[in-house]
């Protein structure tokens, strides 16, 4: 009996060794980058460069954040960013929303094969096809004599909401099918038309699943870089694309102060969003399945 | 259903111009890559005088010795990268899966809000907190522990070790998301299954072979297939986000060649072609190799 007790504890001490490396291995990283935003140039070369990973910074320079925000230009990448994302997440789902419930619920010519192309999407990511987007608004913009299609953060946001169609199309409507016509048929009878009983009936119900696609979508637009490369440049570009930019410069000209503050600035919003709902961000995926 | 009065107005105006924009943005493109990859000697700068040149394209891709051995080359290391990921990845999130659902854990939340932290996180930040804080030659955290036991790796450098260390950072990415997914669907197992277990004295790791693997079977079935179609477009994501555009080249994958072609846009769409037929290929291939009877509890 005594035998087995100690067996169980030192299994259970194994157990949480392991959930403690792992922890370890991802929270470490990461603050890592925080404490490393404030350390000044001089930690990182020459002479006085630290050497070993847990040295303690030197000095705080809080100066990192205002020069990154200023003088690399975070702050403009950051309001692109904003916009983008934005934009995106607002045009998306005004396409989306209605599509779904029409695609869930009415008859029509085509539905089959819109619904079956949608289906078809999900499989198709957006590395694949970047190349003939971009080709397509060059030829947009040979079309009309001028650069309007290229290097337009809206134009992106056109783009990145269109490609999030499939999955978000295919979580709403599998929402909307679970819900019992009950609820239109009782709309109709007291005379709603077609728009009222969507805006005020079934939208509303199907809040959870849109709140999901918000925040699933949220993180993709933000976290975007490969289309943002591609179709912007300059002043324009979005936050992980300057980020990568200066982390590509700063191997060279070692600004790492002003990358680590760069690297604060694209995952402070995601982490304080993600402490917030975390618990919903993790429901809404599993009920949703898997995602592309 | 309400019969007339605008219905026909009213699908239109919901899903016309989705219709159109997915079009547009998605069908199109994706026909234009099948399209694109008959066509020789045009690039982003000279897209008019495009020529039709048949399978050339295709035929290049694996016999010009220009060509040839640097494809096969970006194909074995999204092999090696797709079997290693993967294995990894899914051993790692099935156990702890098991552990956090399965064992009484103080802080299993804790635990379960750290592991998905870094899915929320973008692959551009994910790249450069390994690049630049894990794998640093002189303050690497990982460089500090290999020099400690008195090794040398070049992590970001090293010839044969790069694509291993873009292999630790994908797994490290992918973990905590099939972790939550497999949790979910370990909760729906019934308890009273376990308690029989328990009586005829079966231990835990036997409990996690013999039940719980084959009660979540179907679920691991269906992530393996996607996970294989995203491993292969974010293993370019990675290498591009750590390396830019000059990538050494024992860690190119298959599309960041396609995306090497900025000079020949119609070999570039080729390479897409083959790449995607490749992991639908893959998947199919897998889900018939992974095929089981299905238990139902």
């Amino acid at each position: 009996m005594k035998n087995t007790i100690l067996k169980e504890r030192i299994v259970k001490a194994i157990i949480y060794l392991a959930l403690i490396i792992f922890a370890l291995v991802i929270i470490v990283p990461v603050l890592w980058v925080f404490l490393a935003a404030f350390r000044p140039n001089s930690d990182f070369r020459g002479d006085t460069a630290m050497s070993s990973p847990w040295s303690l910074p030197s000095e705080f320079r809080f100066e990192n954040f205002v020069d990154a925000w200023t003088k690399a230009k975070m702050g403009d990448y950051f309001l692109n960013s904003v916009i983008v994302t934005a934009v995106a997440l607002g045009l998306l789902l005004v396409l989306a929303i209605p599509a779904s419930y029409v695609l869930a619920r009415f008859k029509f010519p085509g539905r089959k094969i819109l619904n079956t192309a949608l289906m078809g999407g999900l499989f198709v990511n957006v590395s694949y096809i970047v190349v003939p987007i971009m080709l397509l608004l060059l030829g947009f913009d040979r079309a009309i004599g001028t650069t309007f299609f290229m290097n337009n953060r809206f134009i992106l946001s056109v783009v990145l909401a269109s490609t999030a169609l499939p999955f978000t199309i295919y979580l709403l409507e599998s929402y909307f099918v679970t819900i019992p016509a009950a609820f239109e048929e009782a709309a109709y009878v007291d005379g709603a038309g077609y728009f009222k009983t969507m805006f005020s009936i079934m939208i509303p119900m199907a809040k959870p699943s849109v709140i999901t696609v918000i925040l699933f979508n949220f993180l993709a637009f933000w976290n975007e870089y490969i289309v943002s490369i591609t179709l912007l440049q300059g002043d324009k570009v979005t936050l992980p694309v300057g980020i990568m930019n200066l982390s590509q410069a700063s191997q060279s000209k070692a600004e790492y102060g002003r990358m680590y503050a760069g690297l604060v600035l694209v995952m402070l919003p995601v982490l304080i969003l993600y402490m917030f709902v975390q618990k919903k961000l993790t429901q809404g995926m599993t009920a949703g399945g898997v995602k592309g | 259903m309400k019969k007339g009065g605008g219905r026909g107005l009213f699908v239109g105006l919901c899903v016309i111009p989705t219709a159109i924009l997915f079009t547009l943005f998605m069908v199109v493109p994706t026909l234009e890559v099948f399209y694109y990859s008959f066509f020789g000697g045009f690039n982003k700068f000279n897209i008019v005088n495009k020529e039709f040149v048949g399978f050339q394209n295709y035929i290049d891709l694996f016999t010009k010795p220009s060509i040839a051995p640097k494809f096969i080359g970006t194909f074995q290391n999204t092999i090696l990268l797709i079997v290693l990921v993967t294995i990894v990845t899914f051993g790692f999130a099935l156990v702890y899966a098991g552990i956090l659902s399965r064992e009484k854990i103080k802080g299993q939340n804790f635990f379960r809000i750290i592991f998905y932290i870094p899915n929320i996180l973008s692959v551009v930040v994910i790249s450069s907190i390994f690049f630049n804080v894990i794998y640093d030659a002189d303050i690497g955290i990982l460089t500090s522990f290999t020099n400690l036991l008195g090794l040398t790796v070049k992590w970001k450098s090293g010839n044969e070790i790069v694509i291993f260390s873009l292999a630790i950072a994908m797994v490290w990415q992918a973990i905590g998301y099939y972790m939550v997914m497999y949790m979910s669907s370990m909760a729906a197992i019934s308890e009273s299954i376990y308690e029989s277990a328990n009586l005829e004295g079966a231990g835990r790791i036997r409990v996690f072979f013999q039940i719980t693997i084959p009660l979540v079977w179907t679920n691991i079935r269906t992530t393996l297939t996607f996970f294989i179609i995203s491993t292969i477009n974010l293993s370019y994501l990675f290498v591009r986000a750590m390396y830019g555009t000059r990538a050494p080249q024992s860690t190119w994958v298959l599309l960041y060649y396609m995306y090497e072609q900025t000079t020949d846009y119609g070999l570039a769409m080729a390479i897409g072609v083959i790449t995607f037929l490749f992991s639908f290929l893959l998947a199919g291939l897998v889900n018939a190799v992974t095929k089981r009877e299905v238990l139902e509890v």
